[in-house]
């Protein structure tokens, strides 16, 4: 039992007067303690969406999410049972995501159970390499990247078993996001806490994650490990992901501009993820295709 | 002779000095960088090749743009210049174009003031522009409203814009930041030929320094308001003499190419 399963998860969104949009068209994945995985894809693909069904922020439409073996139940407008902290999220904007009228210290001991609240909060904002002494400032009084760090710390305060991390550093300068992708993947990982990290960014991605996931209108359309998706991608998908990552070094060449992005209605049969090499999956589509 | 030549520009405001001394020059259809993290001055010293000054600060120095001080030029001569013969695109094309008016109306506006075109020859180009930034229907799209376009569309149809009265300097300002890599390949493959094409020159604004490996021929590297790197771009980020710059290329996930 690891502690994020998530199994033919769908999410539909239904606008009065249209079809229905499947955002998440049955996706089915894991993540182990203490392993980062990586879910990459464009606008639209549905990995928000996917991201915010495994919290609860969205009801799913069929399909299941167990944290440590147990359903998750959506939020509602109850208190959130006790048990359901063991989920947590990091949010893209660090400025809209922590309260601006609150102090640091305040925002991260709501999520900390139990007393000794102020030691945790000291701990925990030690943990993500800012000074103790942090708590008493206000959200505007520090950079982005350590509002992410103190977005970090507040997921962390709880004790969680899984993150997930949406877009966690793409709304940084270029030179802080590795760090602070760093920091949460170390943190994460020496914790045993399983970490989703949500990016449209694969080369950011792949300095941290253990494996990788490909989304493409909604399904998975590859998984494996970092290195076996980056260097021998497998889906025609996966890449023209990696074809369009604009590279340093005196020979690199100007990007590759995909072909227009056009929905194709997929069978199940073709759909169906297939082991490639040990641990690397792709959907059938492809082997077919090549 | 340079079509830009800034020199020992300052910037200073509330008696800090927001940019401090910078010398940048732009050749003829030369496509040039401005790398640095948020805050180095970078949008603040290319903006003044429009003659934009921050409300409240002091500009001292020189902004030559085809011979003449951009900072001395007032009204009728400003205009002249913005839209004309420089023009800019900016990161967040969802806020830079106007959601209430129809693309056709911010096509042709600028046209007919600048190039005194009519109305019916403003649209003809319009349409013609919005092909050649690859607008699907460009005689459906000219009708259409902002929110009606993804935003890749809209930065192209931004483009356009700009493009509209030939620019001989495009200042583009951290153009794809906000877009996904697979339609920033686009847009730099589409401002690539469209240089080619026009014989344009360009500042590119970016702090990601893969982008500007692959857009640029010359790059300029700023920190708190001073440049501390300049350089042909290939040269400077396979091998950073400043440790600033050095700093900035280790910071980003490796993906080299080596041949």
């Amino acid at each position: 039992m690891k502690p994020l399963e998530v199994e033919d998860a769908v999410v539909e969104y239904r606008v009065p007067g249209r079809a229905r949009v499947r955002a998440v068209a049955g996706v089915s994945l894991d993540v182990a303690a203490g392993e980062v995985l990586g879910l990459v894809g464009e606008s639209g693909c549905g990995k928000s969406s996917l991201g915010r069904a495994i919290v609860g922020l969205n009801p799913l439409d069929s399909g299941r999410i167990l944290i440590d073996g147990r359903p998750l139940a959506p939020l509602g407008r109850r208190a959130r049972p006790v048990a359901d902290r063991a989920v947590q999220m990091v949010f893209q904007d660090p400025y809209s995501s922590l309260n601006p009228r609150r102090r640091v210290g305040r925002q991260i001991r709501d999520a900390i159970t139990g007393g000794n609240g102020s030691a945790r909060v000291g701990e925990l904002l030690e943990s993500v390499g800012l000074p103790a002494s942090s708590a008493s400032r206000f959200p505007h009084q520090f950079s982005g990247g350590q509002r992410q760090r103190i977005a970090i710390a507040r997921a962390l305060a709880s004790e969680p078993r899984v993150i997930v991390a949406d877009e966690p550093v793409s709304a940084l300068d270029a030179s802080t996001r590795l760090h602070v992708a760093g920091l949460l993947s170390e943190t994460a990982t020496s914790r045993g806490v399983a970490l989703l990290m949500i990016s449209h960014d694969l080369s950011g991605l792949r300095v941290i994650a253990h494996r990788i996931a490909v989304m493409y209108f909604g399904r998975i359309v590859e998984l494996g490990p970092t290195d076996a998706v980056w260097s021998d991608p497998r889906h025609p998908y996966t890449r023209t992901l990696i074809g369009a990552i604009p590279r340093l070094g005196r020979d690199a060449q100007m990007p590759a501009e995909p072909g227009r992005r056009e929905t194709v209605a997929v069978s199940d049969e073709d759909a169906r993820l297939v082991e490639c090499a040990p641990g690397h999956f792709v959907a059938a589509e492809a082997l077919v295709a090549s | 002779m340079s079509l830009l030549e800034i020199r020992d520009l300052r910037l200073a405001l509330g008696g800090r000095n927001l940019v401090d001394g910078v010398d940048i020059t732009v050749g003829k259809g030369e496509v040039v960088g401005l790398a640095g993290e948020s805050g180095s001055g970078k949008t603040l010293t290319a903006l003044t090749a429009l003659g934009f000054v921050p409300s409240g600060a002091t500009a001292t120095g020189e902004v030559v743009f085809d011979g003449r001080d951009v900072l001395t030029l007032r009204g009728r001569d400003l205009r002249a210049l913005r839209g004309d013969r420089v023009a800019v695109v900016f990161q967040d094309p969802m806020t830079a174009l106007h959601p209430m008016l129809t693309i056709e109306r911010q096509l042709t506006e600028h046209q007919r003031v600048h190039r005194s075109l009519s109305r019916s020859q403003a649209r003809e180009r319009a349409i013609e522009l919005l092909d050649r930034v690859r607008i699907p229907d460009p005689h459906l799209a000219i009708k259409s409203y902002p929110h009606r376009f993804s935003g890749g569309m809209r930065q192209r149809i931004a483009i356009a814009s700009a493009l509209a009265c030939e620019p001989e300097l495009l200042i583009a300002d951290e153009v794809t930041t906000a877009l996904d890599v697979t339609v920033q390949a686009g847009i730099l493959r589409l401002l690539d030929s469209l240089r080619t094409e026009l014989d344009m020159a360009m500042l590119f604004i970016t702090h990601d320094l893969a982008v500007m490996n692959v857009t640029t021929d010359r790059l300029y590297v700023m920190r708190a308001g001073r440049v501390v790197e300049s350089g042909r771009t290939r040269d400077v980020l396979a091998d950073p003499q400043h440790e600033y710059t050095r700093s900035l290329v280790d910071a980003l996930p490796d993906t080299e190419v080596t041949a």
